[in-house]
């Protein structure tokens, strides 16, 4: 079981613990599943709280970038307008369209939304507070993300509706074409820790400097793929409103469709964490605590991706895979190219 | 005329046997077995500005072929006007272009005066021309911001609708409606302008100009918006003509043709301003067209205020107005294009027939030609960038 011995709290906490399961006689094994429960329940409980206040500040972001207010009558600066939209999607009626493949249409939600949270296993909040440091970590960020294409092609497909199969077969294709470039700049990342632990590319960052600064290229290409593969404008094209009505989830109400947008927000929170860690140190930096330098510079992300979202119109389908296989990904093999001759020099 | 008729399918032709460029190169799908499929936009989908119902067939995202299903809003407005005097039709023309109330008004209105040989007096005829310019900046607006709604960019919009804001009260303060004015009347118009009101609406004239500078720098300048629009939906000028478009329809298909210069009406020929027009005939063209437009209409704007001389607003007109028997045709340029007003009388006090020339509907049949061979994404730029009302559509 992996608890750092930087940080004392949580340590202590668990040899206490430890030391009451074996006063009591209790096996072993129960403690581990309860240490389990408990990290995933804080995990679940931050991605939560985070996505509440996302989608609040997108709304209200969104509303000061196009000159209105955002929310403002729930509660202070309308920040339990999404407390309130919440309770509401979740009273509605479940509707299950009757040309819909029942059981697929039921479990693709959730079949997006577990990747979604398991990602989270091995980012690095701070130094020590991290599920698992798996020392493939960025390798399982990459399946996980990955994870996301069979369930949207389960939304779609199951949906019964036309529009909904389209935005499937977009979101595959789009998901599928961006993985590769998004990969390949996190491998240059790879490349100057010797890792792919997040923790060992953090450390690896506070011994040099900042990777985005080694790696200005592949940030950029990171940012544009991480963006498509939050399937946000101008890559909202599975989804795209006023192309597809809604895409993929046109036929979802209720608490699925409320799963859906968690899990889109969660991600967006996900792959600006996993871009924070890798870019920008994760948690590393002066004077103020760990943690929340993680939370800045997450947010910093965030930011971005909610500026591009309000600013540029949305991509069209063959100038989207163009960009991806005829721009980003030689940009991005070079970039590995060039990394590779500065590592072994 | 079999003459016309030869003229349009000739033209057909011509558009069909040109090169019809696809924006993605074809795919082998090898063995491979592919359907086309048929997909229904519509009556309620966000993009179809309003209740079209289009039937696209298409072959992956590749549209093969579109049949636009019209009627959805039809209301009976030419049926209903036989049994209307002709003051009683003014605010039903409001209804038909929604958005362009001023402009429908004005074309009825000057059919019948035409009919009567009416002359206007000036201040009627200043204010009128005030009106219609705002209502083509006013019409531009909210095209601009669906515009960049179909094309995904949802800030464009809400920065159009603050100035359009603007306008509408302008309108407001004068004819106490926002939308359906039912303002203009045989002889003149309702109500005066205030010497109050011409101050706000030169403040507006002096702010707009950077309210368009920022259209460039959010929609205009963005590399996104050229891509996906440039070469798309294109429409040659011969096409465009035999089909019958106007407006910047037909002016961005390299036809530089308004009704305000070659055939004017109001006091249109005393103003100085230039026709805006583009020879692409894409939908970049007539994006550009209606944005130089509401330039053109600002300095359209300029001169009529300058020019504002005092008297009457509404002139002497018979309080029971009876047509003389015959046919008239009266046409004004709208900001969709050329609004027609033809009525046939029989010397009743109502029309025995009139019929309403709607521009939406003439660009609507267009819509195959432009959209055949493009994507979906395409198809909902098109169906944008000709800038349909249904309520003119289906009347």
């Amino acid at each position: 079981m992996y608890l750092a011995a930087t940080s004392s709290l949580p340590l202590r906490l668990y040899q206490w613990t430890e030391q009451l399961f074996t006063d009591l006689g209790l096996p072993l094994w129960l403690l581990a599943v309860l240490v389990a429960t408990v990290k995933a329940a804080l995990i679940i409980g931050f991605i939560l709280i985070n996505v509440i206040f996302l989608i609040w500040l997108e709304r209200k972001l969104g509303g000061h970038i196009q000159n209105r207010l955002g929310p403002v009558y729930t509660g202070p600066f309308g920040l339990l307008q999404t407390v309130a939209d919440a309770l509401k999607v979740l009273v509605k009626e479940d509707i299950i369209p009757a040309a819909a493949d029942r059981w697929v249409f039921m479990a693709a939600p959730l079949v997006a939304f577990v990747p979604s949270v398991m990602i989270w296993l091995v980012v690095p909040f701070a130094p020590g507070v991290q599920a698992r440091d798996l020392n493939i970590g960025t390798l399982y960020v990459a399946a996980m993300t990955g994870c996301t294409v069979p369930a949207l092609l389960m939304a779609g497909w199951s949906s019964g509706n036309k529009w909904s199969l389209l935005g499937a077969f977009r979101a595959g294709a789009q998901l599928v074409s961006y993985e590769v470039p998004l990969i390949l700049a996190t491998l240059a990342v790879v490349m100057l820790a010797g890792s792919l632990s997040l923790n060992d590319i953090i450390r690896a960052q506070q011994e040099s400097t900042w990777f985005i600064f080694l790696q200005p290229l592949g940030f950029v290409v990171y940012l544009i793929s991480a963006i498509a593969e939050l399937n946000r404008t101008p890559f909202d094209l599975p989804e795209a409103e006023s192309e597809l009505v809604a895409g993929f989830n046109t036929e979802y109400s209720g608490f699925r469709f409320a799963i859906f947008f968690l899990t889109e927000y969660a991600n967006l929170l996900g792959s600006s964490a996993i871009a924070a860690t890798l870019f920008l140190g994760g948690w590393s930096g002066p004077f103020l605590p760990p943690f929340v330098w993680f939370l800045l510079k997450t947010y910093l992300f965030v930011f971005l991706a909610m500026w591009i979202r309000f600013t540029l119109p949305r991509l069209r389908v063959d100038q989207l895979m163009n960009l991806s296989w005829k721009f980003l990904l030689p940009v991005a093999l070079i970039n590995v190219l060039g990394t590779g001759v500065f590592v072994a020099l | 005329m079999p003459d016309a008729a030869a003229t349009v399918s000739g033209a057909t032709r011509e558009q069909d046997g040109e090169e019809v460029r696809p924006t993605a190169p074809d795919s082998e799908v090898g063995d491979l077995h592919t359907e086309e499929m048929m997909i229904n936009m519509g009556p309620q989908h966000p993009s179809t500005h309003g209740v079209l119902r289009a039937v696209v067939t298409i072959d992956g995202e590749r549209v093969v072929d579109v049949d636009s299903d019209v009627g959805y809003l039809h209301r009976c407005f030419e049926k209903i006007c036989e049994k209307l005097t002709y003051h009683q039709i003014i605010p039903y023309t409001d209804r038909t272009d929604y958005l362009a109330g001023m402009t429908n008004e004005l074309a009825l209105v000057l059919t019948v005066e035409k009919a009567l040989g009416l002359e206007v007096p000036r201040r009627a005829q200043f204010i009128r021309t005030i009106m219609s310019e705002l209502q083509r900046i006013h019409s531009h607006l909210l095209w601009f911001g669906t515009f960049g709604l179909d094309l995904g960019a949802t800030t464009p919009f809400l920065y159009a609708f603050r100035d359009r804001e603007t306008i509408s009260d302008l309108f407001e303060e004068i004819t106490g409606a926002r939308m359906m004015y039912n303002y203009m009347r045989v002889g003149g118009v309702r109500n005066d302008v205030s010497a109050a009101w011409v101050k706000k609406v030169r403040t507006f004239l002096r702010q707009f100009p950077a309210a368009l500078r920022e259209y460039d720098d959010l929609l205009t300048g963005n590399p996104i918006l050229k891509a996906r629009t440039r070469g798309v939906g294109k429409i040659n000028a011969r096409t465009a003509i035999a089909y019958g478009a106007s407006g910047p329809v037909l002016r961005a298909s390299g036809v530089p043709y308004d009704l305000r210069k070659h055939d004017p009406y109001l006091v249109y020929d005393e103003l100085e301003f230039d026709v805006a027009w583009a020879s692409e005939g894409d939908v970049l063209a007539r994006y550009q067209v209606r944005l130089e437009e509401m330039r053109q209409s600002l300095r359209i704007l300029e001169q009529a205020l300058e020019g504002l001389p005092e008297g009457e607003y509404l002139g002497k007109a018979p309080r029971i107005i009876k047509l003389p028997p015959g046919h008239y045709y009266g046409h004004v340029e709208g900001p969709r294009g050329e609004v027609g007003c033809y009525i046939v009388s029989d010397g009743d006090r109502k029309p025995y027939r009139l019929h309403w020339r709607a521009p939406s509907f003439v660009h609507l049949q267009l819509l195959p030609l432009m959209a055949r061979g493009h994507l979906m994404g395409d198809m909902v730029a098109i169906i944008g960038s000709i800038d349909i009302v249904m309520g003119e559509v289906d009347r």
